[in-house]
């Protein structure tokens, strides 16, 4: 019998390899982008989890936003990358410093 | 162990495995391809809960569309992996600590109460997707409408954004095209016709 820990634990694991990926991977703006990703499918994980378990729709309704949330969220983030490396000719995270921040 | 446990199990391990490969390869094209393995095994993991609309959905919306967009970026771009890798071996003890940590208090919050929720008979009935549809469109109508509009703004700032006019490229100008009259591109002249004119003129020998 699957219980709803098995789902929510998997989540977990999940946020947790994407959150290794952003320390690790902060030179690089397009694995950075694929962790956050990843950080998205293990939160529509616990959704679809509890949702399921509960017997309401309005997690999975949730989730149908969160796609179209993260759809237009990897568009622009990608369409910036692009203008980004046209005008820098580089990804990379330490020489983008244009704001001085 | 039954056959839903153990198809849970290897779809987790395989998920966790390709999340744990997009993370650390050292091609980018092979993490996208990676990140798609874990959208399919996510996919296959929301059908073993019934959640057959979304599933279908995120196949559909990341494998489709997405991840497509993610590796038309990556081959397009031309990225040196080697400066982007510095650092990677620097960082991976506190990022592996972190994580390990975070796991750590996850699991701890869940606890073992939820261990023992078994799933309830399927509250959609036969078809997930008449159940999501039915609170889609009664409850969340207008949410669901704001995301259409989102997604209409995203497509426009993404097509904005990467747009730009070079300097001595020839274009068309549609506005124009549509707006053009046809007094504009032709000229009537009004000429006699050839027998008229034969007779004006006389038999020529």
């Amino acid at each position: 019998m699957i219980t709803l820990a098995h789902y929510i634990v998997l989540g977990a694991v999940l946020f947790c390899i994407a959150v290794a990926g952003i320390f690790i991977n902060r030179k690089n703006i397009i694995v950075l982008l694929m962790a956050i990703e990843l950080m998205l499918l293990s939160v529509n994980m616990n959704f679809v989890a509890f949702s399921r378990y509960l017997g309401d729709a309005s997690g999975q309704v949730f989730v149908f936003f969160i796609l179209t949330v993260a759809a237009a969220e990897s568009a622009i983030g990608l369409a910036i990358l692009v203008v980004l490396f046209r005008n820098r000719a580089t990804i990379n995270v330490g020489e983008i410093d244009q704001l001085k921040g | 162990m039954s056959v839903d446990l153990f198809l849970f199990y290897f779809f987790a391990a395989v998920l966790a495995l390709a999340g744990i490969g997009v993370i650390s390869v050292r091609n980018s094209v092979h993490a996208a391809l990676l990140l798609v393995l874990c959208f399919f095994t996510s996919a296959a993991l929301w059908l073993l809960m019934q959640a057959e609309f979304l599933a279908i959905a995120l196949v559909l919306v990341y494998v489709g569309a997405v991840m497509v967009l993610f590796l038309f970026v990556v081959m397009m771009l031309d990225i040196k992996t080697e400066v982007l890798r510095e650092g990677f071996i620097r960082y991976l003890p506190v990022g592996l600590a972190v994580a390990a940590v975070m796991l750590a208090e996850m699991i701890g919050l869940i606890g073992v109460q939820a261990m023992a929720i078994a799933p309830p008979p399927d509250p959609a009935g036969a078809s997930n997707t008449a159940w999501l549809g039915n609170a889609l469109f009664s409850d969340f109508l207008l949410p669901f409408e704001v995301a259409a509009v989102i997604l209409t703004v995203a497509v426009v700032a993404a097509i904005m954004l990467t747009l730009r006019r070079r300097e001595g490229t020839r274009y068309q100008n549609p506005a124009r095209q549509v707006e053009v009259k046809a007094r504009d591109r032709i000229r009537i002249v009004k000429m006699p016709s050839a027998a008229r004119a034969a007779t004006v003129e006389g038999p020529t020998p």
